[in-house]
């Protein structure tokens, strides 16, 4: 127990970060280094809003404490590119997938590692990976279009 | 785009445009406009043509709009209709969030107040914002005719710019805006007909303005402000409405890192940290005991199954008429056959996917606040920060977010997580942020009632629904999510009974009667109020009719619906589209149809039962 400070990279910059050290990465993400598209959403691993890329694999963010990331890589939707340009987000905009929205930097986060695994998804190989990420206004239907188009349009 | 003779437009609303341009913000551009024009090219000067349009320089067309958006679109679809009228360019249009301010922005669907729900932001909005974008392209066309001492008649316009056709002259609007008069008062200006009106953007696909930030993580949500100084709260609420801590133990809340204080509620206690995660620690040490005097205390929801099942049962009780139309008792009495059905719903909660928040700050002498919160009410938001502090409303500064999910959970009464954060400000003397962990969100739930349905069907020889009865037994909502329309209401209770009409149906005798109990919980409106579940039993009441008849689903529909030609298509076009009538292996098809405040709907869903 009790403060630590810890070293991370985060969209590729070295981060260096003070918190208690059982606080989840998620926190860290988002009050210290107010880097907020990353959402919470419940804390415990069931809802996937809090996706981000661990060392290159998505990762719930809300589950991992702080002392145990010294040194990892860390990929939040600010960093997944400069400019809005990654083939998801443009895809993400074409199909007009975002409903409120609070979850969708978790999809495309989640979604960016299924395209980075397997560049050619069937449909039921995206329903399937995207499982663990939800929607409560429902946009699932869009979700699939969206990465249909990047996968086809990368 | 011409302006000619057309419907007239309510009085009412035409002076309230009237006070817009004359006293509202007449006076240079105001304060939570300033921020949003900064936008606009250097150099640029703006121009409030009225209280929903400002002009600038540069060609940048600023639209208030009054709706919150929860990713129902009307934060976009409203400002697209005044600039339809307005015939403005789209590219140029930015769209400010406007203030809270009944007299001007209120929505006359809800006696002026500024309240996004119920499907009635459009609908509501709808000629208003035609008539203030009209008024403006008046006055924009007024003003290109003078510069060019033509006649108005010969000045039209197409999207951004007024045009001279005879000499072929054309003025943007930003060049217009650089010279504009502005009149004292508003033009009357006639609308164009629906029937005969032409659209350059309504009807159109345009993007939602909320879209681009929500791919990037830039979109803002109460729970992504950030204020200087700020810190975080959490608080553990009554476990029941109504209770109140007896005794509040804190010792081992107190002890965690990073926990700055405790703060005694009326509802609760609350938790001041320097981290979110602190504060959860310290919300989830606290042992707090309650008084046990609460109504909701002795409740048990399965008890209130069988409960409410027997108030439908019983034919003493008789229940608030909703929607009647005959005598359906007498209707029963002469059927050839009755059918009978009872259908239950358990709570049903919103979990929108933004767990409620609230950040605050109070002024050190506790006289003025500003807020950020995601509500669907800026009206109710405001009037209950200024009570909880006791302060004019005046001394309010409210900031409206983007919405993780309303659903019904940030309605107009639902103000509790709001005044979390003002309490929680107040007692820090610094801005803090309250977030409701997902935990929090469940067990502080308002929740869609439990509900009994049941329904009795008279059928005559021919197998034709003559007689109809739902009885409707659920916790009361209108009573606890507004006790000011309760008030007026006479028990009729619309949160829980909407639904329960079934207008298109082709039936003579029928009466849909409510039974709301009081049990003590908290109910709220969710999703379509109470048409989710009543809708529900009515249509899985059609199958079941349908069965008993031996006649299919759709058919069956089709034959109630004679006299509604345009549910008839609905049904059958989304019949065709589900290839009704074709086997599926292993997997069966379900029909269901509605008429939702006029809107024709039907759904087909193709079902497995996975036995194992």
């Amino acid at each position: 127990m009790g403060k630590i400070t810890v070293p991370l990279n985060v969209n590729g910059t070295r981060r260096v970060v003070t918190a208690e050290d059982d606080t989840p990465l998620l926190w860290v993400l988002r009050e210290n280094l107010k880097l907020t598209g990353t959402r919470f959403g419940c804390g415990v691993g069931q809802c996937g809003a809090c996706t981000v890329h661990l060392d290159g694999r998505p990762t719930q963010s809300c589950l991992y404490a702080i002392r145990d990331l010294a040194g990892r890589s860390v990929t939040t939707i600010e960093g997944l590119s400069a400019d809005s340009t990654h083939p998801l987000q443009k895809a993400w905009l074409a199909e007009q997938v975002p409903q409120c929205g609070y979850c969708q930097s978790g999809q495309i986060m989640r979604a960016a590692g299924l395209l980075k695994e397997n560049p050619r998804p069937t449909r039921d190989q995206i329903v399937e990976y995207m499982s663990p990420n939800l929607c409560r206004c429902g946009t699932y239907v869009r979700i699939v279009r969206a990465i249909q188009r990047a996968a086809r349009e990368a | 785009m011409t302006a000619t003779k057309g419907v007239s437009v309510n009085r009412r609303r035409f002076m309230v445009g009237a006070a817009g341009y004359t006293f509202a913000i007449a006076a240079g551009i105001p304060e939570f406009l300033s921020a949003r024009t900064a936008s606009a090219a250097a150099g640029a000067r703006q121009t409030v043509m009225n209280a929903w349009v400002t002009l600038s320089t540069d060609g940048t067309v600023f639209i208030m709009s009054p709706a919150t958006e929860m990713g129902q679109g009307s934060l976009t679809a409203l400002p697209v209709i005044l600039a339809d009228e307005m015939d403005a360019d789209w590219s140029r249009v930015q769209v400010v969030p406007a203030p809270p301010d009944d007299k001007l922005y209120g929505n006359p669907r809800f006696a002026n107040a500024m309240y996004t729900a119920g499907s009635a932001t459009v609908t509501g909005y709808f000629t208003p914002m035609r008539q203030f974008g009209a008024q403006v392209r008046y006055v924009l066309v007024e003003n290109a005719a003078r510069h060019w001492n033509v006649p108005m008649a010969e000045v039209s316009t197409e999207p951004g710019v007024a045009i001279h056709l005879k000499s072929g002259r054309r003025l943007a609007y930003g060049e217009i805006a650089a010279f504009v008069r502005v009149p004292d008062k508003a033009p009357e200006v006639a609308l164009e007909p629906l029937e005969s009106a032409r659209f350059r953007l309504i009807g159109t696909d345009i993007g939602r303005i909320d879209v681009p930030g929500k791919v990037n993580g830039s979109a803002q949500y109460s729970i992504d402000v950030q204020v200087p100084g700020m810190i975080y709260g959490a608080i553990l609420r009554q476990p029941v409405e109504g209770a109140v801590p007896d005794e509040i133990g804190d010792t081992a809340a107190r002890k965690i890192e990073g926990v700055i204080g405790i703060v005694p509620l009326d509802y609760g206690v609350g938790v001041l940290a320097d981290s979110p995660w602190a504060a959860f620690k310290g919300k989830n040490a606290l042992e707090t005991t309650w008084n046990r005097k609460a109504r909701g205390w002795s409740y048990s929801s399965s008890g209130a199954f069988e409960a409410f099942a027997r108030v439908a049962n019983d034919p003493v009780r008789k229940g608030i008429e909703w929607d009647a139309k005959g005598d359906v008792h007498a209707a029963l009495k002469r059927a050839a056959r009755v059918v009978e059905r009872e259908y239950r719903a358990d709570y049903a909660y919103h979990a929108q996917m933004e767990p409620l928040n609230s950040v605050a700050a109070v002024s050190p002498a506790g006289d003025a606040v500003e807020i950020w919160c995601g509500t669907q009410s800026q009206t109710t938001a405001v009037a209950a920060v200024a009570k909880a502090l006791n302060i004019p409303e005046s001394k309010v500064t409210f900031n409206g977010m983007l919405m993780g999910g309303g659903f019904g959970r940030r309605g107009n009464r639902d103000v509790e997580f709001i005044v979390d954060s003002v309490l929680m400000s107040k007692a820090a003397r610094r801005p803090v942020k309250v977030i409701w962990t997902r935990e929090d969100d469940v067990r502080n739930g308002r929740f869609r009632p439990l509900y009994v349905n049941r329904l009795r069907a008279g059928l005559d020889q021919s197998g034709s629904i003559i007689a109809w009865h739902h009885r409707v037994v659920c916790d009361r909502v209108l009573a606890f999510m507004d006790p000011v329309r309760y008030a007026v209401s006479k028990g009729r209770d619309n949160i829980a009974m909407r639904g329960t009409e079934i207008p298109t149906y082709d039936i003579g005798e029928r009466l849909a009667e409510g039974l709301q109990e009081d049990t003590g919980m908290r109910t709220a409106p969710l999703r379509a109020i109470g048409v989710g579940q009543n809708a529900f039993a009515n249509e899985v009441f059609m199958d079941e009719i349908a069965e008993q008849l031996g006649v299919d689903p759709v058919e069956f529909r089709l034959r109630n619906l004679k006299n509604a030609p345009r549910a008839r298509r609905v049904v059958e076009e989304a019949a065709r589209m589900a290839n009704w009538g074709t086997q599926r292996n292993g997997r069966g098809l379900g029909f269901a149809y509605l008429d939702y405040s006029g809107t024709q709907l039907a759904g087909v869903a193709e079902v497995s039962v996975d036995r194992t």
